[in-house]
């Protein structure tokens, strides 16, 4: 294995986890609020399909980055009003809301595109594609520092660099600013918030909103960046994942950069391993390795590895109680 | 808390109210896209019920669906959320097949016995390490079971790819079971039923509703899980021990969601095949809520959602419009509106109650 | 440290009497529900005073501060502060007026720091830098000033409680508290905790700042208090001059001289040693130790009250001998045998060795409200009803019949759903399917709360007829009449200790109310009139 190998692994990595990173963060801002969000999949898969959508109909990207958060935002809101207003249980309007997008978007995209659920091929202008940073391709047959820079540093979509970016700006929201203060209050003791004089359901909306603004931002990655159209089912999982990345990294920003890029390169060896030859073990199947976050996560959870705590309001609708 | 509802309008008129929206709501998504919702309900119907084909289809899904919704329900009276059942059902299926391959050729009235336990060890087992992690390690139930739908995914596709698959069978699947040892198909009895694969499994689904009954209100079994459900504390004061009733719960759960194993793997494909359980398990969830956990009512709605999903397929030829996942929407929306928004209702309907009967209600 | 306390300064500059009076409450009214938690109150408190408001739990002294920091809204009432009326609608308006509150269960985030606790909701820009400067130096000064010395950057969950509400005096003064509510602010101190608290309070007052001090502890009052309020059953019963009245009269002021209701019994007649506690500790779910070292027996045929104000251990003492909640260190016996605790069921081997239990709660703990009540008349003996699997519905229901004729329990409908009986009648359920089981020991926990009078002599007669049977019962209850009226021994708890041991027949009321109070200082009359034996009178606290 070279240098090149190597880099097109991590570069792989990346990409595989930037659908990830963004549902992680999305997820972090919604518990940290104390807002479960087991809908992670759902929101997923309807931005994505919101975004093919309109990236098929407008051809422009930007106005289909825009429909995918539309369509989180629109899940979202469902999931405020079950589990804020009508104080529902959290988890079952997740669960819900994961069946609609999968019912909903396959249904609809097969009504209206007639292609047995798959959104038209978008061409290279109606997508995000690879950016070249600058002297990318001169730097290229430089040793060392040429195949890094142009293949690890330059090459991904602008969505890629965003979701990167993302990480520090949310740490510094969450441990710099007002609102990241009220934020962490809100999810761990609303009560505090309230008796404070700031109104907890505003507080949660907000939450919310940014968490669709994100997982709607994932979404649209994976069907006008990664993809080129929706494809049914095409979140695979991935929601999930993420919500594991997101116990896993103890609801901390930096954390789950480094367990969504864990993720990411346990998926991007595990696409590279496919049909290779290990002396002694043979073939290493490609389902034991997909398992492995969800078997981390199930360790972690039991306490075997450390302990992750949610935070001490997440599931519980805020009541003023006598 | 207490709301002074009459009991009808608890047990029957809220949760009847929630599911009339949710398929309004269904109504509309079909008609945004152009379609008659009306006269997809007549196809539906005549798709479900109008042959015999058609209505032992039905019957075979809804067998699916009362299992699975038994088995939610069961976790549900005891206040625990089992997402998990679609990986329970899966991985049943490998101690269906093991014993059915090991006994290849025993005539089914003896395998079919023997698939129900063999069956119900596996179901119980994979569901019992979630139960065990809630009760003895704190983990959420709903987490780990959501987690273990994917685990048993992995790993059951390993399993079959890597011993089950014979090397001259080109899809996923196992080797066959001989037609001697599958359980019995109605059509070889009834012959109205034509080439419909519901098969004796549907007995012991209707059989399973009213031990279900039997079981949660005539059991002291049923009495500590209803206990524990409503009142932890007070199942606490009663000697009920929650952690023995958390691991066992969950165990029986996964042994009856089992038997879809015993349906699909024993009968109707009569070999194990890659991802067989095709959301049967996670509708479970939708017929549990509605039928809010009682066999009269998971009965009805395991039947409703055998219409949609029989109905559903007729409709994909019929009118090319729809397909099969608006019945996945309408599961969706049933869960939403009698599962996280069921008490949407309740304050405006107790209102108007409480407007009818200025005396107030029996107290 | 009774020096400390007792300094009641006398030489403050009187204040203009005309702006005097800092907050004045005028007709307030609040009800939950059916309950009347706050009766026309009428308060005023004056500026630059330490204004006690003392009351029995249930008195509606929280709801009615809850009310002027705006977290409840009254139902009627005006709210005047500095003489200025207000409808205070959120504590946000109450915190704009400048009245803070520090309650009773801290309302702090506990995984932040006191920093971020303290600028919570009252940052001054959306970024957090120079709010974090600012809050800095201004804790710096009120810790100067005031002896409220808490480290900054410390997380909350690492800090004592007595700390942790320095840091919420630490939020209101940050917000420019002016007048500052304290709800039970000792319950959870240490005595050394609580010392520091009083001269911290004392300095504020000092310095202009007016207190409310909320508390059911006269000693408290006593010391630090220049007026106190008395209220009881959500009526305002009296306002004086800490410095004109005593313990006593205070005492009596609380708990109302209300007729002590007449309970027909002989004398008792004790036999074998039945129930034995011995130095036992319990921690509460929090792992709080809440009992802390008892030992005492029940013999049968004697019933032993426990007199305390709730929230003293009797809760987690009560649990821990009926099986339900682990022990610490310590022995229960029943009948002999030590009763063991292992995994979470203990409870069911409790009932086993011959224990009968009336829970403290019977909403949260006796009753599955959910369930009809004959399913409730079997709830912990459900194991007894039919062999093998199946539960002997056509027994049970034959039980509930017995005993809704046994105890009169109205409407008599078995099949009724348990939460639409009322308080009475509920209680009747539980006591009845306790009572029947002929058990050897009996616990009763506040056997008539919530109940109707017209309930209250049936269960009190039953209770007699329970103990004239043989029975060991011990019994805790915050209503001290019904400890004195049905008890023939008493032990006082006080903060998870057993400090004191009373006979009810020569018993003085108002000396059981100091020892419950925690005013040790009442002892020696009482050991002069010979009816009380002071346990704990050694160490402090």
């Amino acid at each position: 294995m070279d240098l090149i190998d190597i880099v097109n692994i991590l570069a792989q990595t990346v990409r595989l986890a930037t659908p990830l990173i963004l549902a992680c963060l999305a997820g972090l801002y919604s518990e940290r609020a104390g807002i479960v969000d087991i809908g992670l999949e759902g929101k997923l898969l309807a931005s994505a399909f919101t975004a093919a959508t309109v990236a098929a109909l407008t051809g422009s990207p930007w106005l289909a980055l825009l429909a995918g958060i539309g369509g989180a935002l629109l899940f979202s809101g469902v999931h405020g009003l079950a589990s804020i207003n009508f104080k529902g249980n959290q988890t079952i309007s997740g669960v819900a809301l994961n069946f609609l997008a999968a019912g909903l978007t396959t249904y609809l995209g097969t009504s209206w595109f007639k292609r047995g659920g798959f959104t038209p091929q978008l061409s290279a202008d109606q997508r995000f594609g690879p950016l070249q940073l600058p002297f990318a391709a001169e730097l290229r047959n430089v040793p060392i520092i040429g195949p890094i820079y142009s293949g690890l540093i330059s090459g991904y979509s602008l969505i890629t660099y965003f979701a990167i970016l993302a990480v520090p700006i949310t740490a510094w929201v969450l441990f710099r600013t007002r609102f990241g203060l009220r934020l962490r209050a809100v999810g761990e003791n609303p009560k505090a918030i309230d008796t404070a004089g700031i109104s907890v359901t505003l507080l949660r909306y907000q939450a919310l909103i940014i968490t669709a603004v994100l997982v709607g931002i994932g979404g649209a990655y994976l069907s006008i960046a990664a993809g080129a159209g929706f494809i049914p089912n095409m979140a695979a999982g991935r929601g999930y994942i993420a919500l594991a990345a997101l116990i896993f990294a103890k609801w901390k920003p930096w954390p789950a950069l480094l367990v969504c890029l864990m993720f990411g390169f346990l998926d991007a060896v595990q696409l590279r391993l496919q049909g290779i030859k290990f002396p002694y073990i043979g073939e290493i199947p490609v389902q034991a390795i997909q398992v492995l976050p969800y078997i981390l996560t199930v360790i972690l959870l039991a306490g075997f590895i450390g302990r992750a705590v949610a935070p001490k309001a997440a599931g519980l609708p805020y009541t003023k109680e006598r | 808390m207490n709301s002074p509802l009459p009991r009808w309008v608890d047990v029957a008129l809220l949760p009847l109210l929630n599911v009339i929206i949710a398929f309004l709501i269904g109504g509309l998504i079909v008609l945004s896209v152009g379609q008659n919702p009306l006269r997809a309900v007549q196809v539906m119907l005549f798709g479900a019920f109008g042959y015999g084909t058609g209505f032992g289809y039905t019957l075979y899904y809804t067998t699916d669906f009362i299992f699975a919704g038994l088995a939610v329900s069961l976790a549900m009276h005891a206040g625990l959320f089992n997402i998990g059942a679609e990986g329970q059902a899966y991985v049943a299926g490998l101690g269906v097949i093991l014993i059915a391959l090991a006994l290849n050729g025993l005539h089914w009235t003896l395998m079919f016995p023997l698939m129900i336990i063999a069956g119900a060890l596996f179901g119980a087992g994979w569901a019992y390490i979630p139960g065990y992690l809630q009760a003895k390690r704190g983990s959420h139930i709903v987490i780990t079971t959501i987690l273990f739908n994917f685990i048993a995914t992995s790993m059951m596709s390993f399993i079959i790819a890597r011993f089950l698959k014979p090397p001259t069978v080109a899809s996923d699947e196992s080797a066959p079971i001989e037609m001697v040892s599958r359980v019995l198909k109605l059509n070889t009895f009834i012959p109205y039923f034509k080439t419909a694969p519901v098969n004796v499994t549907v007995f012991l689904a209707i059989g399973g509703l009213f031990a279900f009954y039997w079981l949660i209100w005539r059991t002291k079994f049923g009495y500590a899980v209803r206990a524990l459900g409503h009142n932890q504390a007070a199942a606490n004061y009663a000697g009920i021990s929650n952690q023995k009733m958390i691991m066992l719960v969950m165990a029986l759960s996964g042994a009856i969601v089992a038997m879809i194993a015993v349906n699909n793997v024993g009968g109707v494909h009569g070999r194990l095949i890659m991802n067989y359980v095709n959301g049967a398990g996670f509708v479970g969830i939708a017929v549990a809520f509605m039928g809010k956990g009682h066999p009269i009512g998971v009965g009805l709605s395991a039947l409703l959602f055998g219409v949609l999903y029989q109905g559903g397929s007729e409709l994909a030829f019929s009118m090319p419009g729809i397909t099969r996942e608006m019945i996945v929407t309408i599961q969706a929306l049933v869960i939403l509106f009698t599962g996280a928004m069921g008490d949407m209702l309740r304050t405006p309907l107790a209102r108007l109650f409480s407007a009818a009967t200025p005396s107030g209600g029996a107290r | 440290m009774e020096d400390s306390l007792n300094q009641n300064t006398e030489q403050r500059p009187d204040m203009a009497a005309a702006s005097s009076l800092a907050i004045e409450l005028i007709g307030i009214n609040k009800h939950f529900g059916p309950v009347h938690a706050n009766r026309d109150i009428n308060l005023q408190i004056k500026r630059g005073t330490v204004h006690g408001i003392v009351g029995e739990n249930g008195a509606g002294k929280s709801t009615l501060m809850s009310i002027l920091y705006g977290f409840y809204t009254a139902d009627s009432g005006e709210i005047r502060v500095n003489g200025a009326p207000h409808s205070i609608t959120d504590s946000r308006h109450a915190l704009a007026l400048g009245i803070g509150m520090v309650h009773q269960h801290f309302m702090l985030v506990d995984n932040m720091t006191v920093l971020e606790n303290v600028v919570l909701g009252a940052e001054d820009s959306p970024l957090l830098a120079p709010t974090y400067a600012k809050a800095r130096q201004v804790l710096k000064r009120l810790a100067d000033d005031y002896e409220l010395e808490v480290d900054a950057e410390a997380v909350i969950e690492d800090l004592s409680v007595g700390q942790q509400q320095r840091v919420e005096i630490l939020k209101a003064l940050y917000r420019g508290a002016e007048v500052l509510i304290l709800d039970e602010p000792t319950g959870v101190l240490t005595p050394a905790e609580a010392d520091h608290l009083f001269r911290i309070l004392r300095t504020l007052r000092d310095e202009g700042k007016t207190i409310i001090l909320i508390t059911h502890k006269l000693r408290e009052i006593m010391a630090i208090t220049d007026e106190v309020s008395v209220m009881r059953q959500g009526a305002m019963v009296k306002t004086l001059q800490t410095k004109d009245t005593s313990p006593g009269e205070l005492a009596e002021l609380m708990v109302g001289r209300r007729v002590l209701l007449r309970v027909e019994k002989g004398p008792a007649n004790p036999g074998k040693v039945l129930l034995e506690v011995e130095n036992l500790v319990v921690t509460d779910d929090f792992k709080v130790p809440r009992v802390k070292g008892v030992s005492f027996n029940v013999r049968a045929g004697e019933i032993v009250g426990i007199a305390g104000v709730a929230g003293n251990g009797q809760s987690e003492l009560l649990e821990s001998v009926s099986g339900m909640r682990d022990q610490l260190l310590g022995v229960v016996r029943l009948n002999g045998a030590p009763l063991s605790l292992e995994g979470d069921d203990g409870a069911a081997r409790a009932r086993a060795a011959g224990l009968a239990h009336v829970p403290e709660d019977r909403l949260r703990e006796g009753l599955v409200t959910a369930f009809s009540e004959w399913e409730n008349s079997i709830l912990g003996y459900q194991d007894k009803y039919g062999k093998g699997l199946g539960l002997d519905i056509d027994l049970a229901r034959k039980t509930a019949d017995e005993y809704i004729k046994k105890f009169d329990i109205r409407p008599p409908s078995k099949d009724l759903k348990t939460a639409n009986f009322s308080g009475g009648n509920q209680q009747k359920i539980v006591l009845a399917r306790e009572m029947e089981r002929n058990p050897d020991v009996l616990i009763v926990g506040q056997p008539t709360r919530g109940v109707d009078i017209g309930a209250i002599e049936f269960i009190h007669n039953q209770i007699i007829k329970m103990r004239d049977a043989g029975k060991a019962i011990l019994l805790v209850s915050v209503e001290l009449d019904e400890i004195r009226s049905l008890s023939d021994r008493i032990l006082v708890i006080f903060d998870g200790k057993i400090v004191g041991e009373a006979d009810p027949a020569t018993a003085d009321e108002t000396e059981l109310g100091l020892l419950m109070t925690g005013v040790h200082s009442a002892t020696p009359t009482a050991a002069g009139a010979g009816t009380l034996k002071n346990n704990a009178g050694k160490g402090d606290a």
